[in-house]
């Protein structure tokens, strides 16, 4: 067993309605520990509802060396995004 | 208000202040030296707690004593014979296990004392206890599950959880060894005789000390005289003079 506490991505959501954010890690031993690491650590000056933890190598990220066939593809396809369409007057700011 | 009936409510708020405040000083001696960055955090809020439900304990207190004083007045303007805390929360540190276990043994008495405070008769004492005892309810979990986690833990970190438990249990008997300044609160209806929560108190302890597979040792002999003012350890002398030091250099500094 390693001597080293497992490292955690910590989440909070900063209000209601709002999603949770990534806002940084930190060192617990456990999952209920490394929320109450979290509450102190990252919510002390009010930021926080709810926090999830995560331990960092349950995370599966994709590679940076990918890059290239992964995003570039898009870059050329300027027309998914939704610009194209005329809004009728009566409609109003959307 | 009587005039005894006064000095006895001042006595029962500097019990509680000084608590905070001596056991907030010592706490915030960790800063900066906490074994790992996340309980160093997690030691500093803690102390701030207190510090926090300080200010209120000893607010009042100073509101309720004659002349203007302030809350300040009575943190940094009184010396050692003046001071009513348990002689518990003026203990040195010691290692990172025992200050944790010292601040079990006390969250754990402050989680049944402050909801009973909550509702005092003296509508002050209840709203200062209703927002300490929130605070105090994620202390006492804390602690007792970091009390858990290093009794139950290696060898080495067991037997120095023992060694605190050993230390300390001695100084456990004092927070419920009532005096008359309880009986005057007790009566009023403004505190419960601390007395009366012993056995709610060690279900707690002894529930936490299992899992941590700590024995509480036999012995119920209890050092006294914190409360009552009647002789502290010779480290609260040593702690005044550090958290004392900028007013009794520089009497009236403020910024």
């Amino acid at each position: 067993m390693s001597k080293e506490w497992p490292l955690w991505e910590i989440f909070i959501r900063g209000q209601h309605g709002l999603s949770h954010r990534h806002v940084g890690s930190l060192h617990a031993p456990d999952a209920e520990m490394a929320i109450k690491n979290a509450r102190d650590v990252y919510t002390r000056r009010n930021e926080g509802v709810s926090i999830w933890v995560v331990e960092a190598n349950n995370i599966s990220a994709s590679s940076p060396s990918d890059k290239g066939p992964l995003y570039e593809p898009s870059e050329s396809k300027i027309y998914r995004h939704p610009t194209f369409f005329d809004i009728p007057d009566e409609i109003g700011h959307m | 208000m009587a005039t005894s009936d006064k000095d006895m409510l001042v006595q029962f708020l500097l019990r509680m202040g000084d608590n905070s405040l001596i056991l907030g000083h010592r706490v915030s001696e960790w800063c900066g030296h906490a074994p790992v960055l996340e309980e160093d955090i997690a030691l500093a809020n803690t102390a701030l707690d207190l510090i926090g439900q300080t200010q209120f304990w000893l607010g009042y207190a100073a509101e309720v004593m004659d002349g203007d004083k302030t809350a300040d007045d009575v943190a940094f303007l009184r010396d050692v014979w003046n001071f009513r805390n348990i002689l518990l929360v003026e203990l040195p540190n010691g290692d990172f296990g025992q200050t944790l276990m010292r601040q079990f043994l006390f969250d754990a008495y402050q989680s049944i004392l402050l909801p009973r405070l909550s509702k005092s008769s003296d509508p002050r004492v209840a709203e200062i206890a209703e927002k300490a005892s929130k605070e105090c309810a994620y202390h006492v979990e804390r602690s007792a599950d970091t009390v858990v986690g290093l009794g139950d833990g290696t060898e080495e970190s067991h037997a120095r959880m023992q060694a605190a438990l050993d230390r300390l249990w001695p100084y456990v008997g004092e927070m419920f060894a009532s005096d008359d300044i309880d009986a005057a609160m007790a009566a009023a209806g403004i505190a419960p005789d601390p007395a009366s929560l012993r056995s709610e108190y060690d279900a707690l302890v002894g529930k936490v000390m299992a899992e941590a597979t700590l024995t509480i040792p036999q012995s119920d002999f209890a050092h006294k005289g914190g409360r009552s003012g009647k002789t502290h350890t010779e480290h609260l002398g040593h702690l005044l003079t550090q958290m004392q030091w900028l007013q009794r250099a520089y009497p009236g500094a403020s910024w």
